[in-house]
């Protein structure tokens, strides 16, 4: 049966071209790959290839000629034993090839229109069907024991590596040197370099070693020395570590931790002192966790390691030296995706996480002296983000002020706001209240750092301001 | 003020000839293998652009036409268990890897029969039965990615090795180097093809390389590489067997640079302006993998005309049956948008 050629496109969104010039003529004997004929657009020109072998038939759309409709036959082929006679009968009974062709053309998807989009929109999952995380139960009469956040981060890891051969940490000075911030101390000596790598000073390359082990199955921790230094990485974290789930429609995982200090620290200027809680959380298939107590960077890490997904987790490096009471337990972990309520109140909400509470915990008292009760909520998990926590105390209260460190152009704030416009309107007397890092590089000067930064002053301040007092 | 345009300087030519590769001659059965994988590729591919050109493909589709003994090669070179990855010129290693072809083009198509049910097109397929990671669609990203599976095979001490493939244009990415120096440091078991076309998108090697001698790239990392004839099967099988085997052993990483040439554009929409077209002409001349094979097979009397033509018939209706699964198949559904997106 004679085969039709047909004009091909040069991209999705070409209708029509101009063929430029045949390379064979009537009677030539053609094999599949060899070059027919050129066409053009005004983007580009490509070769049209056989993909059969036979005889050119006939010629049906000559050189030159210009807007030729894709998928117009522009030449007949002949198999074996076929003539220019058969030629007539090519377009009235599919077979074969051609039959392929007429059914793709009928399965082709149809240009996107309106209302097709309409009827096969897909909805999102409502956020109220997402089930919530149970809050840890520390049983009755638990022992607390007082940690700081690096050594509860180093027991989170060192459990998990006890239990699961799986789970390794690599990084720049984790081994030898003991952490550069301590967090890994004596995790070499316990385990061997085997679990416990120090890298070259090659963040994009380890990076995307540890999701390429991932892949494989195993469960790494990646240690940032500083997120700021994690940007080097950021293209392996999200386009390999976070995407390839969904790409791979669900066939590779990539269970992965990437750890280290998040944001300022203290006199290190721009390139030190950045947040990226922001930057993460933007991310589908990435969840971001920013603790700020230890007993939280203990549970929430053991959690986070055991994830089947990759992790982002922010610590602080102020925060490390903190002491709190942390329950003294065979295997604590705390839920990624659940808030807490650090301090009940009715008057107020204030939203933050990580060192962000710091701020709000001290505005909390402040505010307390003017009889203004505050409750605060410690985010906890940016990714996915308890948004529920948050609306069932704005129920209560009325009014929301966000407390972070990152610049304000849509940061995690921003994100809050939008929500509860949209969740809970009819809940709020007074409009949602950011405050962030001003808008702009971290300076070194400690006069203008401290200005750059979130201060108790301002939180207490748009509390009131929400407050109208 | 006169400004002086960059220019690169005078370098050898595009190495067209085999360098090294010594040739070890196929059986028979090893010939007739090559002839109808390569084969298998190159009908599939060709398949594929013509899916492309009747807007039934979309986005990006890069074609291997050209190139196929290079992952024949290599696979033959292969134990159960090793992995490969590559970068989005990708459907022949997965053919090659023993991926169906059904699930590759309803891929390519973006239906929900795909390798990756339709979500992740023709650069993002994967199986992990088949020890085929993927698939990626960055420059250089699958580097470190490769070197992390290799990685993984130390750690476990599997014995198996990752084959990790790249072009010549990604042999100037970066990471590509933070990977050959941890590879190396750590002795991991994993063969680092670049795949030399000659063309990074639309830039020659010596346009776009300081040193265009690729294999030398690991020099700096004490990594061993050579030059290979990658459009002919037997050359690269053997280099493949002496790489892999040296990576197996536990002596780390080797590099071999596959001299090969693609026949057509970058990706489908390509102008073609970069090179003259007697250059691609000659190349299918006198260097045409397949051919090479099919001349070869007749000569040696290993198969006659006609026993070839079953096997060019068998692979014609894989294809063809790949094409019409591929059209036909539903799209995905819609509520597959919101699924994997975690675990």
């Amino acid at each position: 049966m004679p085969i039709e050629v047909l004009m091909p496109a040069l991209s999705p969104t070409m209708e029509k071209g101009n063929l430029a010039k045949w390379l064979v003529k009537e009677g030539d004997a053609v094999k599949s790959g060899d070059v027919l004929a050129e066409i053009e657009t005004d983007k580009a020109t490509m070769e049209v290839e056989a993909v059969d072998e036979g005889t050119i038939g006939k010629i049906l759309v000559q050189e030159g000629a210009a807007d030729v409709a894709v998928n117009t036959p522009i030449a007949v082929l002949l198999g074996d034993g076929e003539s220019a006679g058969d030629i007539g009968t090519s377009s009235s009974a599919p077979k074969g090839e051609e039959a392929d062709t007429a059914k793709a053309d009928d399965a082709a998807p149809e240009p996107k229109s309106g209302e097709k989009a309409t009827s096969e929109s897909a909805s999102a999952p409502a956020l109220a069907k997402t089930p919530r995380p149970a809050e840890p139960d520390v049983p009755e009469g638990t022992e607390m024991v007082t940690q700081t956040v690096r050594e509860a981060l180093r027991d989170a890891m060192a459990e998990e590596m006890r239990a699961d051969g799986d789970v390794f940490v690599m990084g720049e000075e984790v081994a030898e040197y003991q952490g550069a911030y301590k967090i890994t101390q004596g995790l070499l000596q316990e385990f061997g370099d085997r679990r416990v790598i120090d890298t070259p000073i090659t963040e994009h390359g380890f990076a995307g070693l540890g999701v390429g082990a991932a892949f494989a199955g195993l469960k790494p921790i990646v240690e940032f020395m500083t997120f700021n230094f994690a940007m080097q990485a950021i293209d392996q974290i999200v386009n390999s570590a976070a995407k390839t789930l969904y790409m791979s429609g669900g066939k590779i995982q990539c269970s992965i931790v990437f750890r280290g200090p998040n944001g300022a620290a203290a006199r290190v200027a721009a390139q030190h002192s950045q947040d990226y809680a922001a930057w993460y959380s933007h991310i589908p298939g990435l969840k971001v966790v920013a603790p700020y107590t230890a007993a939280d960077a203990k549970g929430l890490l053991k959690a986070a390691i055991r994830d089947p997904n990759p992790v982002i987790f922010l610590e602080n490096e102020i925060l490390y030296g903190q002491s709190f009471p942390v329950p003294k337990l065979d295997d604590w972990t705390v839920p990624i995706g659940k808030a807490k309520i650090a301090r009940p109140g009715k008057d107020v909400t204030l939203v933050s996480w990580s060192i962000g509470m710091t701020y709000a915990l001290k505005a909390a008292e402040e505010l307390a002296k003017d009889g203004i009760e505050a409750e605060i909520i410690d985010l906890r998990t940016i990714r996915p983000m308890d948004i529920e926590t948050i609306i069932e105390s704005v129920k209560k209260t009325g009014r929301c002020v966000t407390v972070e460190e990152g610049f304000p152009q849509s940061g995690v704030g921003s994100e809050i706001a939008a929500q509860l416009m949209t969740q809970a309107f009819d809940y709020l007397d007074a409009p949602v209240t950011r405050v962030t890092g001003k808008d702009v590089p971290m300076p070194y000067a400690a006069n203008l750092e401290k200005l750059a930064l979130p201060s108790v002053a301002e939180v207490v301040e748009a509390a009131k301001s929400v407050c109208y007092r | 003020m006169a400004t002086t345009a960059l220019k690169a300087a005078p370098k050898n030519g595009p190495a067209t000839a085999a360098k090294t590769s010594e040739k070890i001659d196929f059986t028979k059965a090893e010939e007739l293998h090559a002839y109808e994988e390569m084969l298998l590729i190159r009908r599939f591919e060709e398949k594929a652009g013509q899916l492309y050109g009747m807007g039934l493909i979309g986005g990006f589709c890069h074609l291997y036409i050209g190139q196929e003994a290079v992952v024949v090669g290599m696979q033959m070179a292969l134990e159960e268990g090793d992995q490969v990855i590559t970068a989005y010129r990708d459907h022949a290693h997965m053919l090659a890897c023993g991926m169906e072809a059904n699930g590759i083009m309803a891929e390519l198509t973006g239906r929900r029969g795909g390798y990756s049910k339709g979500k992740g097109g023709s650069m993002h397929m994967f199986s992990v039965e088949k020890g085929f990671y993927g698939g990626h669609g960055i420059v250089g990203a699958q580097v470190p990615l490769g070197t992390g599976l290799a990685f993984a095979n130390r750690y476990r001490g599997n014995n198996s090795v990752s084959l990790t493939y790249f072009g010549d244009g990604a042999s100037n990415q970066g990471q590509v180097y933070e990977s050959f120096n941890m590879a190396k440091l750590w002795n991991l078991p994993v063969v680092y093809i670049i795949e030399n076309n000659q063309y990074g998108m639309g830039t020659s090697v010596a346009r776009a390389s300081a040193v265009t001698n690729l294999s030398q790239r690991g020099a700096s990392f004490d990594i061993p590489g050579e030059q290979v004839d990658g459009m002919d099967v037997r050359a690269v099988r053997a280099a493949g067997e002496r790489a892999v085997e040296h990576a197996r052993s536990g002596k780390g990483p080797y590099i071999l640079e596959m001299l090969t040439y693609r026949y057509r554009g970058h990706s489908m929409s390509d102008p073609a302006k970069y090179r003259p077209k007697e250059e691609v002409q000659k190349m299918r001349d006198d260097r045409d993998p397949i051919e090479h094979v099919r001349k070869r097979i007749l000569d040696s009397k290993f198969a006659t005309e006609d026993e070839l033509k079953v096997i060019d018939q068998k692979v014609r209706s894989v294809v063809n049956a790949s094409a019409e699964f591929a059209s036909s198949d539903p799209e995905p559904d819609p509520s597959e948008l919101y699924t994997d997106i975690l675990r």
